[in-house]
């Protein structure tokens, strides 16, 4: 929903990072105080586009926030097969920019950075490179076993013990704000929220044939 | 009217358009400080300042990227790629970017913006600094492709780019840069998807564009002595192809030949032959001949490059295969 912001999920591995650049280009040319926030993965931050679009964030100084979710695999490639260094944080140092290690288990921590990561992208304007550790429970796709090829169950089962959600209900009952029942109820809520949307993509007509060659390009073709 | 060079051309329509609209801006390397690799930007710097005219580190896939994301969020960025053949670095957020986010955003997200620059061969510039990629871009949905070979179409048809809604890939030439011609002094804009029959005639059909115009008069000058007049049809568009004109000139001649710089195996000759034989195929009285670029890298050496390229005497002698005069 580009009118909130959201400016769409992209195939092409860390294709999307020189866009986010280029949004934070627009917001600093026209004065907003707007951030550009684009998440990618440990494996796309090998990839050309990723090193180009920081380099450029650095040295125009843009209000862009770099976010690396380095689970460990990039589908089948753990990270130490694909990079001469695990700290993918580090390479912000080659484009002068900020950056931080983040617990991505930590629910707090995340909204620390994140925090920090929006003020210093405001005040005086400058880039991010947030390498949000964590880890990838399920398999790349439908079709990828969870464990087998390229990592064994003990592994995944002793990350699943740091699942973000679980360790901040306990935090929440700790602390008294919710119990198990209340836990449990949204949970359900969740589910039923999830379920209604996949009934509404389901059960959706198919589109119109004509809708093939719709927004291939603009209506109008001049403007003004 | 006024004589200028296509660069200088080219210069005013960027003025006129980043006065006209200040989400215009240029980028690329050594568009600001420099003047511009082939002097295009020069005086751009001083009169839009650097947030306007931004010079960049090498990295063409980076900074395409860049003028793709600043437009869809409502820029409309200018990438000026030194030349085409580096362009290739960034042919991912052209092609997988820039031509579909339309399409794949439903519509939401446009992607308004022009990238410029040199394309096909100067003077021994060797493989990988002379290739003419107009067939490339052209065959892919969501882009517009344009190739001026005058000052006058230069000018009016990049102001037309800049304001068109869709990514145009808007190709110019070394060798052209320095050619002079007229230029109207008002304002104007030149509509993309509109050929212009630069030469009449009734004998043969001559269709070309960019460098190549210049190659289909000389020749229609050659066989004009021999009573032969060839109509030279300038596509000045790739895409979209200006059918109707092609088909009523060929209509009225009767024979055609193709004229392109750039390599034969589908070429952008191969799109237009298709175009007649479909629509006019009753009309022809000989089958539809092409003059390309060798279907070699181009070579370095100065006399090999010469036989690479298509020139006028190779048209001449396609024009006398089609009228069954060799």
């Amino acid at each position: 929903d580009a009118s909130r912001g959201f400016l769409g999920g992209h195939g092409i591995v860390g294709g999307h990072i020189p866009l986010t650049a280029g949004m934070a280009f627009a917001i600093k040319y026209k004065g907003g105080d707007g951030v550009a926030v684009c998440y990618f993965g440990e494996a796309a931050a090998n990839n050309g586009a990723f090193h180009e679009a920081l380099n450029m964030a650095g040295l125009w100084k843009l209000p862009a926030i770099f976010i690396c979710e380095n689970n460990r695999y990039g589908m089948g490639t753990a990270l130490d097969r694909a990079s001469a260094t695990y700290n993918i944080s580090e390479r912000g140092s080659a484009y002068d920019m900020t950056r931080e290690i983040v617990d991505g288990q930590d629910l707090l921590e995340v909204m620390a950075a994140m925090d920090r990561a929006v003020v210093r992208a405001r005040k005086p304007s400058a880039p991010t490179l947030l390498e949000i550790r964590t880890y990838r429970f399920m398999g790349h796709s439908m079709s990828d076993p969870i464990h087998g090829h390229y990592r064994t169950k003990e592994e995944v089962e002793a990350h699943r013990k740091r699942d973000p959600i679980i360790l901040w209900s306990e935090k929440l009952i700790a602390e008294g704000l919710i119990d198990e029942t209340g836990v449990k109820a949204m949970d359900a809520e969740v589910m039923a929220e999830v379920e209604d949307a996949y009934q509404f993509a389901d059960q959706s007509a198919e589109p119109d044939l004509a809708e093939l060659y719709s927004d291939v390009y603009a209506p109008t073709s001049v403007n003004g | 009217m006024t004589t200028l060079t296509y660069r200088d051309a080219l210069n005013q329509a960027l003025r006129e358009e980043m006065r006209r609209d200040p989400n215009v801006f240029l980028m690329g390397e050594e568009v600001g400080v420099y003047q511009g690799a082939y002097k295009v930007s020069r005086g751009l710097l001083e009169e839009f300042g650097p947030t306007r005219v931004v010079d960049t580190p090498i990295t063409e896939l980076g900074f395409g990227g860049v003028g793709v994301g600043a437009a869809m969020v409502g820029l409309r960025p200018i990438i000026e790629f030194m030349t085409w053949n580096f362009a290739l670095l960034a042919i991912d957020q052209i092609i997988n970017a820039a031509a579909k986010m339309r399409y794949m955003s439903g519509g939401q997200v446009g992607v308004p913006i022009v990238f410029r620059g040199p394309g096909g061969s100067a003077l021994q510039l060797a493989a990988q600094h002379s290739q003419a990629f107009e067939s490339l871009y052209a065959h892919i949905p969501g882009l517009k492709v344009v190739a001026p070979a005058t000052p006058a179409d230069a000018k009016g048809l990049l102001k037309t780019a800049i304001r068109d809604n869709d990514p145009v890939i808007f190709i110019e030439g070394e060798m052209l840069y320095n050619t002079k011609g007229e230029v109207p002094e008002e304002e104007y804009t030149t509509p993309l998807g509109l050929a212009d029959i630069k030469r009449s005639g009734d004998h043969v059909t001559l269709i070309c564009h960019s460098k190549t115009v210049s190659v289909a008069l000389k020749a229609a000058e050659q066989l004009a002595e021999e009573q032969i007049q060839a109509e030279v049809v300038d596509l000045r568009s790739i895409r979209p192809l200006d059918e109707g004109t092609i088909l009523q000139s060929v209509g009225k001649t009767h024979r055609c030949v193709v004229v392109e710089e750039g390599w034969p195996f589908a070429g952008v000759g191969a799109q237009v032959v298709d175009t007649i034989q479909r629509e006019a195929f009753d009309a022809l009285d000989a089958p539809v001949l092409r003059v390309t670029g060798a279907d070699v890298p181009m070579p370095y050496n100065k006399h090999l490059e010469k036989a690479a390229k298509a020139d006028p005497g190779k048209v001449v002698a396609a024009v006398r295969k089609v009228l069954y005069l060799e």
